[in-house]
Formats: C-alpha cells, structure tokens, sequence
C-alpha cells in the first residue's frame, strides 16, 4: 500500500494540505475540491428535460443563470433516490457553464492532509474510477474525491463505458 | 452629408488616430513584425476605403505610404526614424485632407506630388542612406512647412544632400491647410463606435434585468398595498426605459435598407417599359440592426419580382381600366412585439391556374389534394424550391427564382412571409419579423405535468378539442388528427414526442383525456396541431441557448426562465415538424435542415438547374455563366449549319444540348450565355429551374460527352453538364493552347491553396472547365498534409497571404523534401510587387499570376506544365 501512496500526483506534492467540502449520497462520502464549488443549495424545483441523457436529472435557475442538474447516482450507478428525499444541489462550473451536482446530503469543509491521500484501489467499480482522482483514508470511513470535469463529460466518455 | 462620406470620415480618423500611436511604437520597436503588419493593414485599409469612395488625392498619397510600409514589412527598407517621420508626414498630410473633406465634402484642390515622390524614392531605397543625418530626422517631423523638392533631384544626389532638401520649405498647398490639422475631427467627435460585442453583452444585462423585473412584479401582485409597490413601480419603468434605450442603439430607421430601391425601380421601368412609381411608407420604422442586414436582399427581390411580373405594361394596364403608371407600395410599421413589412403592387397578381398546374408538373401535389386546399393555401406553393411561375427570363430579374431563399432567409431571423394576391388586382407579399433576436414572446403549453415554451410566431390559432364539442380528434390507425375547417390537420403528441412520462401525473388523467388543446403551428407552408394538455399565458422570454450536454436534442431551441423563476425548456417547431414526419421530402424547410446536416461537411456551389434535352433536370456551376437570356428565334441565322444570333454586336454561336436539336422558327428561347474576355455562346436550353446551392458530388460518371455526372441537387439525380465540352465545340479553341494539350492526354491534377472560400470556389470550376482535376486546400498546413498522405498532383497554385503558414513558407516546405518537391508551383496573389517576384523565385514558385487575371492563371498553368514535361 505504501508504494501505491508514494505515486501522488505532481500537483499535489508541493501543497501540505488540501480542502474539500463533503457530501454524502446513499451512505457513502465523497469529496468535491473547495475551489470548484460556487454555490450550495438546498432542495430546488427542477425542470425535467424531455430527452435529454438520464444523467442529467433537469435544470434549475439561481439567481437567473440556467443551471443544468446532473444526477450523480445515475453517474455513478448507484440505486435511485428514494422518492422522498429531496437532493441538496453543489453548483460547479465547467467550461463556463454552471451544473448542478444533486446529492443526498452536503457536510463540512474538510481540511485534509496529503498523508491521508492514495490512489483508488484498482479493484474498484470502473464508473467510479474513471469519475475520481482518488481517496483519503478518514476516522472512520473514506472519502472519494470526484473529479468534477469527467463527472460532467456525459455523453463523450459515458456511453464507451 | 453623405452617410458613406461621414462614414468614411469617422473610420479614417480613427484608423489615423490608431496608425500614428502605432508609428510611434514601431520607431522604438523596429523589429516587431506584428506591429507592422497590423500598421500596414491599417493604411491599406485606408488606401482602400479612399479609392472605393473616389477621393484619387488620398488613395495617392495612402498608396505610396502602403508601399514603403511594405518595404519595411518585407525587410526589404529598415524601419529608421526618418522613415517613420516620413510616414508621420503623410498621415498629417492625409489629416489635413480629410479635414477640407469634411467641411466642403470635397477633396481640396492640390498636389502632393512632392511627397509622393518622396516616398516613392524612399520606398525604391535611394533615400535610405539619406536617413542618417540627424538634420533629416529633426525636419522631417515639422512636415506642413517643410516640404522638401521634388525628387528629380535627390534620386541622384548623395545623403548630405537630400538632407538639405528636406529641410527647405517649399510648399503651398500643405500649409493652405496647416492649421486644420490640428483640430479633431468633428465628424468623428460626434459619435464614438461602440463594438458590437459590448452592446451585446449590454442587451443580455438588460434582458435580464427585464426577467428579474417580472418575477418581483409577480411577487408584489400577491402581496397587495405592500411598501414596495410605488418604488417597484418606478424600477419598472425604468427598466421598460432602459430596455428601450440599449436596444434603440441597435436600431437603424429601415429606409436604410431601401435606399436602393428607388434607383433599381427607375431602372426596370425604363428597360421594362413599364410605368411604375415606388411608394414607401414608415421609412423610419426602426428595427434592429442584425436583422435589418439579413432583410435587405429578400426585400430587394421582393420589390425586383413585383416590378417586373406583377406590374403590366401601360397599354395592357390601360385596356384593364386601371392607370398606366403601376405602383408598387412599400409599408412597414410595428404592431404587437413585430415589424410588418408590406411589398404590394396594384398589378396584374399572381394566375392561380398556373400555380396550380405548376404544383402538378412539379409532383408537390396532386389535383386531388389541390381541390382540397384554400386559395391562400395554394398561393403558398410560390415559397417553395424550384417553384417559380415567370415564364419570362431577362436579364432583369428572373433567373426565375428566389421566393424559396427569401423564405429561408426571413425565416431564419425567425420571421415569417405570407403571400396574398387577386386576380387583376395585384399582389401583396407580408413579411412579419421579431423587432429584436433577443427577446421573444412565447406560449407557455403544458404536457403530462411539464411546461414547455412555443414561439407565439410560429402559432397561429390554439383549439379547444373534447369528445363532445365539434372538435374531436379521430384517429387512422392510431395516428391523431383533427377536422378543422373541411380539411386534416396533422396533430402531434408532445407526450409521445418527449417521451413525456405520463404515469407520474396519473391524477391529472382522469379530465385531461377528454379535454385536449391544441396548439396549431405553422412551419413554412405546412400547419400542424401539437397536442398539450393545458394552455397558460404568453409571456416575453429571453432565448439563452441550452447547455451543451443537450445540444443533439433539435427539439429545442434554447431555454429560459419564466416571470416564477421557473426554467423552461423553448420547443422548436421547425424541430417538432421535422421529427414529426415532415422531413419525408415535401417541405423543404426540414429537407434542407436534412440537407444542411449533410452537407456541412462540404463546400458549396451555386447551380443552376435547367431542363434540356431529356427528362432529368441538368446543372451547370452559376459562376460559370455569365447571363441568362432569352432570345427571339426569328433572329436566329444559320452559317455552315451552325446556328448564330447577334448579341451585343458580335456573332454569337448557339449550342444545343444532346445533339441536334431542330430550332423552332418562331418564338423564344432561354439560352445560357457563357463569356471569356469578348466571345460569348449560347447554349440552348428549353427552361431555366432554379438556382440551387449545393455541393457537387457527382457520383454516376457519364459515358456521354458533354456531361460530367450525375449528382443529387435539391433532392433530384440531375445531370452535371461540362461546360467545357460545348464550349470547345463552339470555338474549338477556346481554352487556347491550355485545352487542347490537355484534352489529349489525361487530366493533369492541380492543387488549389487559398484560405479564402471565395476564391477556391472561383477557381475550383474555372480549372475544372479547363480540363484540370481540381484539388483544393484551405491551408499551406493542410495541403503538406495532403502531400504526406501521398496524394498524387501535376501542379500547385497557391496564395501568397494565409493566415498561419505563409505562401512563400508554404513553397519552401514543398521544395525541402517530400514527393512534391519536383512539381511547378504557381503563386498567386493580389500584391505583385518586383520584390515579391523575386522572393518568389527564390523560394520556387514557376511563375506569379495576379489573383483576378484568370487568362494569365490559365495560361501560366499550360505553360508550367508544358515546361516541367
């Protein structure tokens, strides 16, 4: 394990730590890079877009830009949302458009050190490994770090899959 | 004073303005080739304005300045502060120019032959040893007074001399105008140019502004005798002002667009020998700017066909009752959100038996469905491709066209045309069009639960269906449609279009089944109903484009946010109808959609379509005749069998298509004219289609001589003729040398390089017809390209100026190495400069053909290829 934790990448070799904010979606903890996240909403009326991939859950409006709401549990595979619950929003931006990551739940901001960082197991789900940078070992469970920019590459990366 | 003029001013003095900053920077920075390209293309820009308007005085003094720029840009004169201040001398001379100019409109008498001379001599480079001397350089720059000989006597001189020149004043006519110099344009003080981008993103500001505006208004409506009431009021109208006032700078009166018309009417009247007055009303109708460009050439057709099909000649006007002098009425004027353009004339209007009989022969109807149809139905037909009813061909207008691309064209700013006429009583044309793009009103619809935005444009009535009221929908064998008005409407489920999920809102089944609206729509001629459950309100939405995740879905044409804040998706009806089955073939709005698709990955000619011996349809590139024309049989004569006609003076020899083919004695003949320098041919056809642009893609090749293939145009296999194989046989030596060496062996492959779209299409036909297999590359990078995939050619013509690698880099590359680096190369550019001849030598280039001088072109290719067997 130890090899696997020496390969870092090269960004992060200078930098002693690094922020995340936390979100959780059915049980599991995933991290999303603090600097990414514009915004955090609470539930919010989304539109259904008729045809569109199954990724994407709809679009929202903040503040009077058009956001488009992607569904990560479909992203990832994961089981539906139960019908009840209603999906926080984690807003990002990517190539100058605003999307929307529906999740079950938003935590704190997390400072992690690097120590704590390594590579995703190779055994891990393929979906999975081809949406995260990797994990950091934490009291108690792990968090997944997503990567944002092949999270919202739907349709291109998606469908080889 | 004349727009152009002021204009032009205004440009100029700030292109001026621009150049003498950037002079200044290129005298501290005499190497940087950036700066002088761009210094060099702000003076050619000059240059080319002035010669353009006529103002010979400044072009003169531009050009010589553009030379010696050219010197420096070539590295072939050093940039040195004199030179510089000698540049700086002919702008302040230009400045003064421009001043008189603008005062008296017209360019001051005077001579600024000195000057010229001047640079002249600098730009050949018998002044650069001049440039040492300090004296020169201090003079130079006080040029009004400070004019130096003319340059008969410093060609020869030594430095120290010309220094002396210089600094002895001289002139009358510069210091005349010394002090106008200084002073700032007034012209250019008065307006500041704005770029288009600013303003746009203002528009979007503001837009939004509008929506968060509705949305508070909304709120407050709930919330009676609240404290925000009279502020919000005033917020409101503030807005409405403000919306009013960014979208005015993008406004222009539209009589701008008609300036042309008056001249174009006076014109037909006279070679028509009609009578016709032009009526314009509402010319100071403003709309915006972009959608005032893209109407122009469909209302300069529109005014073209009326003046020419609808008015009748006076004697005919005169035995109908009505007065000789025809009219022809232009109205336009705002009503609800639009613009109305109207084009009428109080002719003869449009024979429906002919539009009728024309839909037959065209296979767009049969009889049967005809009969069914409303008159206004019918007359729509006149919008479809390849449906024109002029049976006259001039030279006027009628290349019998053109109703299917004014159609396109206004609908693409999402407009829409209607056509009315009455027998002997003339024809009115309606063209309705969005005051702006930017902001749009909408029907908001609702299915299964969703709402959905349709443009209001695009509706034209909205009906109540239930099963007991006297509209209901039946269906044939599941397929809905609707009674309306004694004909079948199409319907079409949104429901089962999105794939809209209808068991989430079971509740709302239970009365929605019974009760149905439907939203008719048009697209182009043809109506269809879409299904929705419920109809709300229209609003005014702000079109923002959808995120491109959901760009493949053509359903939708963008997405918005209502006045409840919430996000709504905008149905394309052109996508609705295409998806809905329209795309089959008839309409031919969804079948270019189809076409666009396909053929956007490759380039364009415009054909044209006639009918000739035989049944299918054949086609020949536009650029390739020169005029359509129709001539009177009894004109015809006969040398050696062959039949002629006198055209313009000259003998013209008439070719048939398909062997021979007896003339007529008597009547008209439509006939193709192809022209190179003074001869000209008509080749003979029996009627002129269309004018389609489309992508040659000859896929059958013709056993036949005489054509080159067949292709699909405008959905039909129509027979691509070879121009060339009738021309040879009216002159057997028309192509010169060039032809006939080539017709003998097999075609020699050329490559055409030029970035400009313009000229590869001009060049790729001209070649073809002179017996060349054409290639073309739109860059040095990707003819290398080419070379490396081991395509096989004879001979390159290139461009000289392409962005990226140049042509002179271009020759280079091919002459190092490579299977190219044996075969001519030919260069071809608008500069020909003793310098750039010799720079192309150098780098190896066969020869150097100017861009427009196609004979040169033809004529250097047989020649290179000649030489290089």
């Amino acid at each position: 394990m130890n090899e696997i934790a020496l390969r870092k990448p090269p960004a992060l070799a200078k930098t002693e730590t690094r922020q995340f904010v936390t979100i959780t979606i059915d049980g599991q903890s995933f991290g999303i890079p603090v600097l990414l996240v514009h915004d955090v909403l609470g539930p919010q009326r989304i539109t259904r877009i008729p045809l569109a991939p199954a990724e994407v859950a709809g679009s929202l409006n903040l503040r009077g830009r058009i956001v488009t709401a992607i569904d990560i549990r479909r992203r990832l595979g994961m089981r539906p949302r139960p019908a009840d619950a209603a999906p926080m929003s984690v807003v990002v931006e990517e190539g100058g458009e605003l999307y929307s990551l529906l999740v079950d739940a938003v935590g704190e901001v997390l400072t992690l050190p690097e120590s704590d960082y390594e590579r995703h197991p190779p055994t891990m789900d393929l979906q999975w490994r081809e949406n995260s940078t990797g994990i950091y070992r934490l009291n108690g469970q792990l968090l997944v770090v997503l990567d944002v920019s092949r999270l919202l590459a739907i349709g291109s990366r998606a469908e080889a899959a | 004073m004349d727009d152009l003029l002021r204009e032009f001013l205004t440009e100029t003095s700030e292109n001026l303005s621009v150049l003498d900053l950037e002079l200044v920077k290129l005298e501290q920075n005499p190497n940087d080739t950036a700066l002088l390209s761009s210094i060099f293309r702000l003076m050619h820009t000059v240059k080319g304005t002035c010669g353009f308007l006529g103002l010979p005085r400044l072009e003169k003094v531009a050009h010589a300045s553009e030379n010696v720029l050219g010197k420096f840009r070539d590295g072939a004169l050093e940039v040195t502060p004199a030179a510089v201040s000698l540049i700086l001398r002919s702008l302040d001379t230009i400045k003064s120019i421009l001043s008189v100019l603008e005062q008296t409109q017209a360019e001051p008498a005077g001579d600024d032959a000195e000057l010229i001379d001047l640079l002249n001599a600098w730009a050949e480079g018998k002044l650069e040893s001049a440039a040492a001397p300090v004296e020169a350089v201090a003079a130079a720059p006080a040029p009004v007074d400070a004019a130096p000989e003319p340059v008969a006597d410093i060609a020869a001189v030594e430095a120290p001399k010309a220094a002396v020149e210089i600094e002895k004043p001289k002139a009358q006519a510069v210091v005349a105008v010394e002090d106008n110099t200084v002073k700032e344009s007034a012209v250019a003080a008065q307006s500041i140019r704005v770029s288009v981008n600013l303003l746009e993103s203002l528009m979007t500001t503001v837009s939004e502004l509008v929506l968060t505006r509705n949305q508070l208004l909304q709120i407050a409506r709930r919330h009676k005798d609240s404290e925000f009431t009279v502020p919000l009021q005033r917020l409101s109208q503030i807005t409405s002002e403000l919306q009013e006032g960014v979208m005015k700078t993008r406004m222009q009166p539209i009589g701008n667009a008609w300036s042309k018309l008056p001249r174009l009417i006076r014109d037909l009247s006279h070679d028509l020998g009609k009578k016709i007055d032009l009526v314009m009303l509402g010319a100071d109708t403003e709309l915006d700017r972009q959608v005032l460009e893209l109407i122009k050439d469909p209302l300069t057709h529109m005014v073209r066909n009326s003046a020419d099909h609808g008015i009748e000649m006076p004697k005919d006007r005169a035995s109908a009752g009505k007065p000789e002098t025809g009219k022809v009425t232009l109205n336009a004027y705002h009503e609800g959100g639009h613009i109305l353009i109207e084009v009428s004339d109080d002719g003869k209007g449009l024979d429906i038996q002919r539009i009728r009989s024309k839909a037959v022969a065209n296979g767009i109807a049969t009889e049967a469905e005809l009969d069914q149809m409303s008159e206004q139905q019918i007359y729509q037909f006149i919008f479809k491709a390849g449906f024109s009813t002029a049976q006259k061909v001039t030279a006027v207008s009628g290349r019998g066209v053109g109703m299917d691309v004014v159609r396109t064209n206004i609908e693409k700013i999402g407009g829409t045309i209607e056509f009315f006429s009455k027998p002997g009583g003339g024809s009115t044309f309606v063209i309705k069009i969005p005051l702006t793009l930017a902001i749009v009103s909408a029907l908001i619809v609702e299915s299964c639960g969703e709402r959905f935005a349709i443009p209001q444009i695009s509706v034209i009535e909205l009906v109540r269906a239930s099963a007991n009221s006297e509209h209901a929908i039946e269906r044939i064998h599941g397929t809905p449609v609707l009674r309306l008005r004694n004909r079948l409407l199409p319907l079409v489920s949104l429901e089962r279009l999105l794939k809209l999920d209808r068991a989430e809102t079971a509740q709302s089944k239970g009365n929605g089944a019974e009760e149905t609206f439907i939203v008719v729509a048009q697209v182009g001629t043809y109506s269809f109903g879409i299904l929705v459950d419920r109809v709300f309100d229209t609003e005014e939405i702000v079109v923002k484009p959808v995120a491109p995740i959901l760009r493949n879905v053509t359903l939708f044409s963008g997405n918005t946010i209502l006045g409840d804040g919430g996000v709504i998706m905008i149905l394309d009806p052109n996508g609705i109808a295409a998806a809905s089955g329209e795309a089959a073939g008839t309409d031919t709005a969804a079948a270019e959609a189809q076409n666009q698709l396909a053929l956007a990955a490759g380039e364009k000619t415009a054909l044209l379509v006639f009918r000739a011996g035989g049944e299918s349809p054949k086609a020949v590139p536009l650029s390739l005749v020169a005029r359509l024309e129709e001539i009177d049989l009894e004109k015809v004569e006969y040398t050696a069998g062959r039949p002629l006609v006198q055209y313009r003076g000259k003998l013209m020899p008439l070719v048939p298509i398909g062997g021979d083919r007896e003339l007529a004695k008597t009547g008209r003949q439509p006939i193709l004219v192809f022209a190179d320098d003074d001869r000209s041919m008509g080749l003979i056809v029996e009627e002129i289609v269309d004018i389609v642009e489309d992508r040659i893609n000859v896929q059958l090749k013709a056993e036949q001589p005489g054509l080159m293939g067949s292709a699909i145009i405008g959905g039909k296999a129509t027979d691509v003729i070879d121009a060339g194989h009738y021309l040879s046989q009216a002159f057997g030596d028309w192509f010169g040398s060039g032809r006939t060496q080539v017709a003998a062996e097999k075609p020699k492959k050329v490559l055409v390089v030029d970035d400009s779209p313009f000229f590869r299409n001009m060049l790729t036909p001209l070649l073809s017809v002179a017996g060349y297999e054409v290639t073309s590359a739109e860059s040095a990078d990707q003819a290398l390209q080419m070379q490396e995939a081991g395509v096989e050619i004879d001979v390159i013509v290139s461009d000289i100026e392409m962005p990226g690698t140049d042509g002179f880099a271009f020759a280079e590359a091919v002459r190092s190495h490579g299977r190219w680096r044996e075969k001519p190369m030919v260069a071809l550019t608008s500069r020909t400069s003793p310098g750039d001849l010799d720079r192309g030598r150098v780098v190896g280039f066969s020869d150097y053909v100017a861009k427009f001088d196609r004979d040169s072109l033809l004529k250097s290719l047989s020649q290179t290829l000649a030489r290089a067997s």
